[in-house]
């Protein structure tokens, strides 16, 4: 029988940590923590091997929350501080969240560089399409036309596609869903996590607070109910999907892992003997 | 590789890290720090460590936090600019209480100032560089065998304080060669952090009735929280005074009681000295010859060689205060430190500082002629 999905949550979090949390009612970051939870635990994951990594926002505040070698770093430098533990503790399973201004704008660098290197983490991108601890000002992946604090008369630049970004710089694993596709997304985030190397997950969330209420969607059931009719399974991209938001997984293929790569570098320097190479 | 070696200052601090036990470099290249990087992409998988060149100096830093916080001791080496992308996670690690290492070869600035030229511009970066209060610890070689010794205390400061420490080296220092006889293993003093003793349960990672909590590594069974935000002794982030502040004492307690330790200096011919010379780094070099050409004219003359920088030694320039009637510091600089040793002289002496900021190193004639004046 299914447990009901609270009773997979609960082991998961601190009961020493003081509760309630920093959201706004009915934010998405709370789905996306829900669905990585049953993930995790649906993968098997131990608590101990596990690292929860974080830069600065409101989804920055997704790991402290639960039950893990938990690390709330600096703006858009999550990434950094993931490579490092990755390449410390290389048999840790390392998984970052950031929101979209977070992975894109300030940590944008580090993110073509990591998915580069194809370096073994889990990497969750909560883009609620919106800066949201700032109070909504536009972001790297703010729909243009729409509204933001600091865009009052329409937003004129075009938005990053992060999955495609991400497959360019190097990326062997893709997908994308919604807040609204909650079991599609769980399941996404289980095949990431087993995948080995640079693998992304967006999560689009809604930030009703900031987002929705800028561009005529205040409630998060609007902005549910915006995410089940603006977006398609990548299966009806083609017959259906002029103009929406494809979900599912967009890339998936095998290349080297960079802790793996390393471990042949010492190797070889060891080969090579006190002198070195050169 | 111990024995009698003819070698690059970069070469030493190389040396040191991997002496004091570094299997952890991330950095970015830029001249004068570059051959640092380049020794350890060598000589660090062969002990089993591991070298990654970021792509840029904040990712640098953040990794190197990062690994300290996997176990390993960990370092980066850059110079000003590079330094100054490095600010915002320098305060990460002091308010986090992360164990890390950063080697800052300083060349002349503002801005990409002279790439190769010499300079001592970022004594003020290195202490207040970052923002919001914090404590940190900076040390200045002046020797080949110096940057070797103080790579090696770096480490151990850092990690018996859990805390950032900065080996402030000029490009002076970094590209000389000296010979020098590094140390056997087994003679050099390893400090290494201390690791919690009690059951998970009853572990608080930022616990403020010690001074220096041990620090769990992740992945060890301790699961804990790590934030740059104002935090609990648990970690967790906090917003009430009666948590923060105990907090905000103890990372400056834990460095402020322990000045004995910290704080070096060293004193040549100070017994009979009338004037001082209070010198660091390169400029410490040409103090030195200069106060032994005073010494030929029968000028009583003595130096007080700072190899701390921060905290400033303040009982060390309270006592030649005391002493000596004239004080003068030497820099490569506008007066960065001449600065502090007049903040401690407070009138008792004065003060006078032979500055330099063209790129060039200040020579022993020069500090002579401020002594004859
Ligand atoms: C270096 C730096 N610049 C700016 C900020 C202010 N800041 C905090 S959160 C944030 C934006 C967060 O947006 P996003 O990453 O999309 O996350 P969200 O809050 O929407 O989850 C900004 C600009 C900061 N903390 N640090
Ligand atoms: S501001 Fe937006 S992202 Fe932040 S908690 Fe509120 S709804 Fe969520």
């Amino acid at each position: 029988m299914k447990q009901p999905m609270f009773q997979t949550i609960y082991p998961y979090l601190r009961t020493n940590k003081k509760f309630p949390n920093v959201w706004c009612p009915g934010c998405g970051n709370g789905i996306v923590l829900g669905s990585l939870i049953r993930a995790i635990d649906r993968v098997g994951l131990s608590k101990d091997e596990t690292a929860m990594i974080s830069g600065i926002g409101c989804s920055g505040r997704l790991p402290v929350y639960v039950d893990f070698n938990t690390l709330h770093t600096t703006h858009g430098r999550a990434l950094g501080f993931a490579t490092g533990l990755k390449m410390a503790r290389p048999e840790m399973k390392v998984i970052v969240i950031m929101g979209d201004g977070d992975a894109l704008g300030i940590g944008g660098n580090h993110f073509i560089h990591a998915a580069r290197r194809n370096i073994g983490l889990t990497v969750i991108i909560v883009n609620n399409l919106i800066y949201g601890m700032t109070g909504g000002q536009y972001s790297p992946a703010t729909p243009t036309d729409s509204f933001a604090t600091t865009a009052p008369y329409g937003h004129i630049e075009q938005t990053f596609d992060i999955a495609r970004l991400a497959e360019a710089a190097g990326a062997p694993f893709v997908a994308r869903s919604t807040v609204f596709h909650v079991f599609e997304l769980e399941k996404l985030m289980e095949k990431a996590l087993t995948k080995k190397g640079f693998a992304v997950v967006e999560a689009i969330s809604n930030c009703h607070t900031c987002y929705g209420r800028q561009n005529g969607m205040s409630t998060p059931v609007s902005m549910l109910k915006w995410m089940r009719e603006n977006s398609v399974p990548i299966s009806a991209k083609d017959s259906k999907g002029e103009g929406k938001i494809t979900r599912g997984i967009l890339v998936d293929r095998d290349l080297p892992e960079y802790t793996e790569l390393y471990d042949q570098v010492i190797e070889r320097a060891r080969a090579a003997g006190a002198e070195g190479l050169r | 590789m111990s024995g009698e070696r003819f070698l690059q200052g970069n070469e030493a601090c190389a040396e040191g890290a991997l002496a004091a036990g570094a299997r952890f470099f991330a950095g970015y290249p830029i001249t004068p720090s570059s051959e640092i990087g380049e020794i350890l992409s060598r000589r660090l998988p062969r002990v089993g460590g591991k070298f990654i060149q970021m792509e840029d100096e904040m990712s640098s830093l953040a990794a190197v936090i990062g690994a300290s916080l996997g176990g390993l001791k960990a370092l980066t080496a850059t110079s000003g600019p590079g330094f100054s992308l490095m600010q915002e996670n320098l305060g990460f690690a002091a308010a986090a209480e992360i164990p890390c290492v950063i080697v800052e070869v300083q060349r002349a600035g503002p801005s990409t100032g002279q790439p190769t030229s010499p300079s001592q511009g970022d004594v003020m970066q290195a202490r207040w560089g970052t923002h919001g209060d914090h404590p940190i610890i900076v040390l200045a070689p002046s020797s080949v065998r110096e940057f070797f010794n103080l790579t090696v205390r770096a480490f151990n400061l850092s990690e018996k304080y859990r805390t950032p420490v900065i080996v402030l080296a000029d490009e002076v220092i970094a590209h000389m060669r000296e010979k020098i006889a590094l140390p056997a293993p087994g003679e050099i003093e390893v400090f290494d952090r201390m690791k919690p003793t009690v059951p998970p349960e009853w572990y608080f990672p930022f616990d403020d009735t010690t001074e220096v909590p041990p620090l769990a590594s992740f992945g060890q069974g301790y699961r804990f929280n790590v934030t740059g935000v104002y935090h609990d002794k648990a970690g967790f982030p906090t917003m009430r005074p009666d948590e923060i502040e105990p907090w905000f004492e103890r990372i400056f307690a834990k460095i402020e009681h322990h000045l004995d330790d910290i704080v070096e200096v060293e004193r040549e011919m100070m017994e009979d000295a009338e004037i001082a010379l209070v010198a660091y780094g390169a400029s410490a070099r040409s103090a030195r010859s200069a106060m032994h050409a005073a010494r030929e004219k029968d000028l009583k003359v003595g130096l007080v060689k700072l190899k701390t920088l921060w905290p400033f030694a303040e009982a060390a320039i309270d006592r030649v205060a005391r002493k000596v009637g004239r004080i003068i510091v030497p820099e490569m600089n506008r007066g960065q430190v001449r600065l502090e040793v007049e903040r401690v002289v407070a009138g008792r002496a004065r003060v006078l500082g032979v500055n330099r900021y063209d790129g060039e190193i200040i020579s022993p004639a020069q500090i002579l002629s401020a002594i004859e004046e």
